[in-house]
């Protein structure tokens, strides 16, 4: 169970898999995610789902090289398998013909906003992306996300792929240019806190996918508490998306980094278990 | 035989780990009777001819036919009296309520102690564990089809007993690991997790099959089961924390309890960074509440090496939920205890972090539904104690994610599913519930038992065709 079936390099620092698991296939809806257990000792991580293939029975998730869960998923290979892969998990995303919608993606946001711009283009809206990373070679599934949206608006910070903008540059004058009925944006918080920003003078709703801290993934721990319109929030079983203009950003910010130190350890303890291995083979 | 001196020798105290070395380790803290401990334990029953124990038993335990097989060397049978009508005895000996249960009906707490008839449940099934537990035989199948939701003891219970009739059990959880509030919930110094994997190992053996990482309400609805199962029993307990709703309970290092057991327990945090997950004890840590889950809070925060452990309770000592043992171990480990005590605030410091709590000192009043004096806050008592963690456990609710798109069972205001308590049946023809979902949160021999009535009722419903009306009294 759980088997990864494939996996590919998308940029140095995120990975594609492609995992066996038909009944959650069947299921997905755009904006959910899964929890996922690398191994026996693991932590619980969500990850939201960025595909997936009824027919194969296999869903697709995306993951960002940042600590020691994620690094530790990058050394399995085809054929292993996860401990535990455990979804669909969150509300979906609600699904109408607004009408001209944008969806934003900053780096991972790319993957999660994939499976959106689908639904939300098969319920007859038309798509605008944007997608951006810091730089080109951060970037990935531009092809996949044409194939997707109506229009695909490639930036880098940097400008070394695309044009040289942050995604909010191009967001404010779609929001300035156009009738533009809903916004979603997904990324590290601090971009989507941007977002917020850039569309909150055009009185446009926007959504975003709250990414706090998990551990069930079922509303039974609160350890994703989020604060939205005043009102406490479990992210999970409430969210993830939320209306990005009542969100309490700085309470997100500060529950994200709680755990700093843990984390920092625990990656440590990871490169260090890796260069032994390294010198055990190595003999 | 010794009878003479029955009932009247002292009660046999259980032999437990030093309290200042248990506050630093996880391992089990009452150690549990020897042999010979238990026959004189047991010798003190005095066999009565109309058992009062049994009354105060949820599920009437045959408490002297099990003791006088036990002093009488009978293991097998004192084993098999006890699981008559108790299939998790060696959890329920570590964790069942005594006090206020069987121990409380005992004749001889009248003019003593009464008889230990939690340490004698716990010292045979660990005997029979020991012998390596024997496989019952299993009917052969019938070929109808039963969903379990819910891995804890009510729905362990309803598995066991339907599996061995010889029904195709699945068992569908929503974690990672079966057991419930078992496993991630009560610690490992009061209920090792070897005790609990003997009796998933169990059902397993009789045929069940476990499904873990299996959400209903999520990757099936109830009304998909219905089309897939003959019956459903739903033990999904009750695993939605309740929170206090005052100014800065979002803060880092405010934690439900659930939170913070799941971490310590399930995930294993207390032995970070061998396993992944993180939790975070500061030096002083406040527990909000009294109840069961409070001591483990507080008792697994000093294990974790927090210097100060506070149990912050609105009412007094005379209230306090939790069962007598467990306050007198947090007691003996250090734990302090501050009464009639209520927090209004909880407050932080500039990095978003629990710097303390404001609270206010309550006084008793009259009495209210419940029975017990109301506490009323004390006007201008305010004040502040200086604290890293703050843990709330302040009592749970049914998780309402399984109920997504089933709109034909009823519910309670409280969020607690409503069932027949005679036959575990809800207001959805062929769906059963017992346990905290339908009691909220209870005892886990209240669960066990109606895990065992549903069962009952689902292969009396099953195999006697239209014998059994769904709801007969209902018009
Ligand atoms: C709904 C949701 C969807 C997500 N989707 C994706 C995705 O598709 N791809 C992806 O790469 N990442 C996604 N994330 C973030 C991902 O869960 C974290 O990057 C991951 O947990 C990091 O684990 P680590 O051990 O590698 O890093 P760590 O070093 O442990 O943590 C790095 C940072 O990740 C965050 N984090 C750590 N533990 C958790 C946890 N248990 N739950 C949530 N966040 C945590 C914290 O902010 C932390 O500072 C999502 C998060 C949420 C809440
Ligand atoms: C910390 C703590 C200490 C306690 N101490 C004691 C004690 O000393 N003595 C005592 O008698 N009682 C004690 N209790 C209470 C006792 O544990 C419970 O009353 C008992 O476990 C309830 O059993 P249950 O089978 O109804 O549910 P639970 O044990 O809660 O099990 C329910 C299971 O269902 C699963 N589930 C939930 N939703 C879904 C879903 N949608 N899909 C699939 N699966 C789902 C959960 O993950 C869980 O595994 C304690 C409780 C806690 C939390
Ligand atoms: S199950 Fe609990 S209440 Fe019943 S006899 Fe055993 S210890 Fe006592
Ligand atoms: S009431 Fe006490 S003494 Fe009498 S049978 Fe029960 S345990 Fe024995
Ligand atoms: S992750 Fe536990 S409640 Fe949301």
């Amino acid at each position: 169970m759980y088997r990864i079936l494939s996996k590919a390099t998308l940029t140095p620092v995120t990975t594609e898999y492609v995992i066996e698991a038909p009944e959650i296939a069947r299921k997905a809806q755009a904006g959910q995610f899964v929890i996922v257990r690398v191994t026996e000792h693991g932590e619980r991580i969500p990850l939201t789902i960025a595909d997936n293939d009824i027919e194969a029975g296999t869903i697709t998730i995306v993951a960002q090289e940042i600590g020691a869960t994620t690094q530790r998923m990058k050394q399995l290979s085809p054929g292993d398998s996860l401990a535990s892969f455990t979804g669909p998990l969150g509300r979906p995303s609600e699904m109408e013909n607004y009408g001209n919608v944008v969806l934003v993606g900053g780096g991972l946001g790319i993957a999660a906003i994939h499976p959106i711009c689908r639904s939300l283009r098969a319920a007859g809206n038309h798509v605008i992306a944007i997608i951006g990373a810091r730089t080109g070679e951060l970037l990935f599934w531009e092809e996949r996300m044409r194939a997707v949206t109506d229009e695909l608006i490639v930036v880098t910070d940097d400008g070394s792929y695309g044009r040289k903008a942050l995604t909010t540059i191009p967001l404010k004058e779609l929001c300035e240019e156009r009738e533009i009925a809903r916004v979603w944006g997904v990324g590290p918080a601090i971009m989507m806190k941007f977002v917020a920003l850039t569309t909150k003078p055009y009185g446009v709703k926007t959504i975003v996918s709250l990414n706090s801290v998990m551990v069930d993934g079922t509303g039974m721990c609160g350890a994703c508490r989020v604060s939205v319109g005043g009102r406490t929030f479990f992210a999970c079983v409430d969210g993830p998306e939320f209306d990005a203009h009542q969100v309490d950003w700085d309470l997100l910010f500060s529950r994200q980094r709680y755990y700093l130190e843990e984390e920092k350890r625990a990656l440590e303890l990871f490169q260090k278990e890796q260069i032994k291995s390294g010198q055990e083979d190595a003999r | 035989m010794a009878t003479v001196n029955q009932g009247q020798t002292a009660r046999h105290a259980m032999p437990a780990q030093d309290p200042a070395v248990r506050a630093h380790n996880f391992n089990e803290v009452a150690l549990g009777y020897t042999h010979e401990m238990a026959v004189e334990e047991a010798l003190r029953c005095i066999q009565c001819r109309r058992p009062l124990c049994i009354t105060g038993c949820p599920v009437q335990v045959r408490i002297p036919e099990f003791i006088k097989a036990l002093r009488e060397g009978d293991m097998w049978q004192s084993v098999a009296y006890l699981k008559d009508h108790n299939s998790l005895p060696a959890i329920c000996g570590r964790v069942c309520p005594q006090e206020t249960q069987c121990e409380q009906q005992c004749v001889l707490g009248r003019r003593g102690e009464p008889v230990a008839i939690g340490r004698l449940e716990r010292f045979v099934a660990d005997w029979e564990r020991q012998q390596g537990i024997r496989i019952p035989e299993v009917a052969p199948s019938n070929g109808k089809r039963v969903a379990i939701v819910g891995s804890g003891p009510a729905g362990l219970t309803a598995a066991g007993d339907l599996a061995k009739k010889g029904y195709q059990v699945d068992m569908l959880e929503a974690l990672h690991a079966a057991g419930g509030v078992l496993i991630y919930g009560i610690p490992e110094f009061r209920l090792p997790k070897s005790v609990v994997a003997a009796e998933i190992d169990y059902v397993k053996q009789l045929g069940v099959n476990i499904r873990q990482n299996i959400v209903i309400g999520k990757l099936y609805t109830m009304d998909e089961l219905l089309q897939e199962y003959d019956a459903i029993f739903l033990g999904t307990g009750a695993g939605l924390p309740i929170m206090m709703n005052i100014p800065g309970e979002n803060l880092n290092g405010v934690y439900s309890a659930n939170e913070f057991l799941t971490r310590v327990n399930l995930m294993k945090a207390f032995d970070f960074p061998n396993w992944d997950t993180p939790v975070r004890v500061g030096e002083r840590v406040a527990v909000v509440g009294a109840g069961n889950v409070a001591m483990d809070a507080a008792r697994c925060s000093l294990r974790l090496g927090a210097r100060e452990v506070h149990i912050v309770y609105r009412r007094s000592r005379d209230e306090v939920p939790a069962r007598a043992e467990e306050v007198e171990h947090a007691e003996e480990e250090g734990v302090i205890f501050d009464f009639l005590t209520n927090p209004v605030a909880v407050l932080g410091n500039e990095q978003g972090t629990v710097a303390g709590l404001r609270c206010i000192r309550m006084a008793l009043g009259e009495p209210d539904e419940s029975g017990r004096r109301r506490p009323v806050p004390e006007e201008g008592s305010e004040f502040e104690l200086a604290m890293d963690t703050v843990i709330m456990a302040l009592g749970t609710r049914p998780n309402p994610l399984v109920f997504t798109e089933a709109l034909g069972l009823q519910r309670s205001r409280q969020g607690t599913v409503v069932a027949d308590h005679t036959t575990g049946r809800t207001t959805q023809e062929r769906v059963w519930a017992g346990g905290d979902i339908v009691t909220g949160a209870a005892t886990v021999i209240s669960a066990m038992g109606a895990g065992r009535v549903a069962a009952n009722d689902i292969d009396a419903y099953l195999s006697g065709g239209c014998a059994s009306p769904w709801a007969p009294e209902e018009n």
